[in-house]
Order: C-alpha cells, then structure tokens, then sequence
C-alpha cells in the first residue's frame, strides 16, 4: 500500500481505545494485577502510578519498535528488558525530584513496573511487529486502559476506606460514631484484598454489559 | 547483514548499554539537586516533628516553604559532637550521614545535634537514630527534655516494613508511647527497650513492642540503643551544666 495512512485513522484510534474496554490488558487479559492490588488504597498514588505506567509502556513500545529491525532476535528479550528498566529508572528519578511525597508511598512499585507483565507482552505481541506510530499508540491505549482500573478502584477503595478523595474529606466528619453519628470507615477496604474483589466486580459488570466477552 | 553473527549481538549490546548509560547519567546530574533539596525538607520536617511541631504541613499550600520557615524559627542550633561530648567545629549537622558515621569506629564519630526553643523559650534537644528493621533501614528523631533524659517526643520511619505491623512504627500511636520515658537511670545509660508482650506502666525504660512486628521491634530497640548510647558523655556533661 503506498497510500499513507493517516495518524488517526480508524484503525489507530482503536489501538488507543480498545485496552480502555474489549481488550483492557487488566481485566481481560488479566494482567498487572499484582500492581493493581498494592497502590490503589488511595487515589493519588494509583493516578501516579497509571501516569507511570502509561509513560513507559508507550515509550517502551515507540523505541522498540523503532529499534525493532536491528535487534538481533536471540536478545531480544534483554534489549526489551535494558530499554524497560532504563525507563523506569527516569521515571523514578523524576518522581523523586518533583513528587517527592508520592514517591515515598510507591517507593518499592516504581521499581516493579519493570516487571509488570502489559509491558513487556505489549513489547513482544505488537512493538517488534509494527510500525512506531501504531506501536505507541498501543502503548498508550495499554497503559491507560491499566490506568483506569486502578483510578476506579483506588476511587472506591479510598471513599469507602478511608472517606476521603484524593485526600479531602467526601463524607462528612459529623457523620463518625466517634463525632455521635452512625457511621464508620471499611477498613477492610484499606487492605490489598479489597482491590481483588473491585476488579472481580469490575469484570462481572464488563462482561455482562458485553456478551461476546463471555466465555462459552 | 547477518543480525544474527555472534560479532552484531556484541557490538549492539555495547553500543546499546552505553547509550542507555549516558542517558542516566544526564538525567542523574540534572535531577540531583532537586531530590537532595526533597531530602533536606523531609529531615528537616522530622525533626520538627519529634518536637510536636508542623504536623499540619500536609495541609499547608506550600509545604516546603512551610516547612523551611518553622525550621529556621524553632531549630535554632545545630551541631555535631564526638563520643566524648566535645563539640565539632563547622560541621554541617544536618548533612552528616549516619549510615556512613556508624560504620567509624566510636571515636572518629560525627554525631548531630539539633537545639529547639519553644515559643516560651524552652528548650529541647534532638538526635537522630538509624538501624537496620526487618526489611531494610530504620530511622528516626528522639527530642529530649532539658534534663537529657526524659523523651519528649519520637519520630520513626521506615523503607519497607511490612504493612500493618513493623510499618506501623511511623504512626503517631506508636510514637506517642516514648513520651516521658528515660534513657538513664540514675548515672547509667540504658536506652528505651521495646518489651515484647507489653510494658509494665511504671516501667521508666520500656515501651510496648509491635505484637507481630517482632524483627521490627527489635531493630528499632537496637537502633535507638545504638544510636543514642554514643551521646552519654554530651548528655551527661550537659546535665551537670
């Protein structure tokens, strides 16, 4: 085909949106869980950690596949490996410059995005096969579709954990049985395995929405 | 060319790390002095803390000039001191890296001090712990009394304690328990234990451990032990003052 294509063509807005629902890289390819579990207690750390991702998972994607025809195949996996984690150490860097606060609470997850799976099965499955322009695409649709689940769940875990959004008071302080009200915090909501059970409803609701996601 | 000859995949994978290392490089220059400058604050910040003040700097608008200002009201004297309790000449206290100070042997020791004075002119002094808990380092304020001995106030915190039990050392409910205790009795130094099962109230040298946290505990009885013993000398020529 000589005709260009154009940048946003339909065909590329769907690698941008179909991670958000059909094919979202958490709650149907079942990936980045781990993740997922550990920062989402409040709001801010989970919207940090999705813009980290996001980074790196289209970065990673753009450079690899702009490197993609001279990587030797029999190192592929380190090349991937050595630009992943090169870009993870920027993005830690840079936390720790200009967000210190947040970067004290992710501290140890910063590091692990290395290891978190969307990325380098998005390097391996599209990066090394497709142009850069489609290649960050994806991996922007990835990273955001990961993103969003942990945004909805670090939403519901920290409204009803600790009352709070993004750190401001939602439910009202008089309302506490501490302050003579009827009500108190989740606290089962704070801890790790809160997040399993939002995602396992978050799939419920998908897939139940959308038939063809069932399985037969 | 052949991208699979054995002399491509050196040449690739030299090339390759040497510009990613290049590339870290830069950045490590460029964004130094911005995390150091994070660093500073959030010292600064603890030790405010250990004495009771700033604890509402989260919700100030500019938190780390806030923070900055009430150190520069309240600290109002920093120095460093040797195991006999002689005080260092232009030393930078603050600065002064402990990790790096508890692997001297005693007496080559740079140990920090921090004066406050309160709003009505009390004063308070503050040193810095460090050891190791289950995970990795533990560190902390301990802000002393007049009399240098009863603790005032502690702060702690950790890299990575396990959650909702060593980790909680870095809760003001856990903090709270080292008010009023003493490091010595009579003339003999014996640091605050932290007492597995619970302390006895009218224990002057005990606090609650964490229950669960037990490795935790035990690094922060070490680190407080090991980091304040060094002190005696200062603390005890300056009761005699």
């Amino acid at each position: 085909m000589s005709q260009k294509e154009s940048l946003f063509s339909a065909k590329n807005m769907k690698l941008l949106t179909g991670p958000l629902d059909r094919e979202n890289p958490v709650t149907i390819q079942i990936l980045g869980i781990c993740s997922a579990l550990a920062v989402t207690a409040q709001l801010k750390p989970a919207l940090v950690m999705a813009i980290s991702v996001t980074v790196v998972t289209a970065f990673s994607n753009l450079i690899i596949s702009m490197m993609r025809n001279g990587i030797p195949n029999r190192i592929r996996i380190i090349v991937q490996l050595v630009v992943v984690a090169a870009l993870v150490i920027l993005v830690d860097q840079i936390l720790r410059a200009y967000v210190y606060d947040v970067s004290k609470k992710l501290s140890v997850f910063v590091g692990l995005i290395i290891t978190n799976c969307i990325i380098m099965g998005r390097l391996e499955a599209f990066a090394l096969g497709n142009k850069p322009w489609p290649s960050f695409l994806d991996g922007l649709g990835n990273g955001m579709g990961y993103g969003l689940i942990l945004v909805i769940i670090a939403f519901f875990r920290e409204i009803f954990g600790s009352g709070t959004l993004l750190g401001m008071r939602i439910i009202p302080e008089s309302l506490y049985i501490s302050n003579g009200g009827f009500y108190a915090n989740n606290g089962f909501m704070i801890l790790p395995p809160a997040a399993l059970i939002i995602v396992g409803c978050i799939i419920w609701f998908q897939k139940s929405r959308n038939k063809d996601l069932q399985e037969k | 060319m052949n991208k699979e000859k054995n002399s491509y995949i050196f040449t690739y994978s030299a090339v390759m790390v040497i510009l990613v290392a290049i590339a870290l490089t830069l950045a490590n220059i460029f964004l130094t002095p911005a995390q150091q400058a994070n660093i500073l604050v959030e010292q600064q910040w603890q030790i405010l803390k250990s004495v009771g003040k700033a604890l509402d700097a989260d919700e100030q608008p500019n938190k780390v000039n806030y923070i900055r200002g009430m150190y520069e009201k309240y600290i109002v004297e920093s120095f460093a001191v040797n195991s006999e309790g002689q005080k260092l000449e232009g030393k930078d206290a603050i600065k002064i890296d402990l990790k790096a100070e508890q692997k001297k042997p005693l007496e080559q020791r740079e140990l920090p001090v921090f004066v406050y004075k309160g709003d009505n002119g009390e004063s308070k002094v503050i040193v810095p712990i460090r050891g190791n808990g289950l995970w990795g380092p533990v560190w902390g304020y301990v802000a002393l009394e007049a009399d240098y001995n009863t603790i005032c106030g502690a702060v702690f915190d950790h890299e990575g304690e396990t959650p909702g039990l060593g980790a909680e050392i870095n809760t003001p409910e856990f903090q709270k328990r080292f008010v009023g205790k003493k490091i010595f009795e009579g003339e003999t130094f014996t640091s605050v234990r932290l007492i597995k099962g619970g302390a006895d109230p009218s224990n002057q040298h005990g606090v609650d451990a964490i229950s669960g946290g037990t490795l935790t505990s035990n690094g922060l009885d070490a680190a407080l032990s090991n980091s304040l013993s060094p002190y005696q000398a200062f603390f005890k020529s300056q009761m005699k003052k």
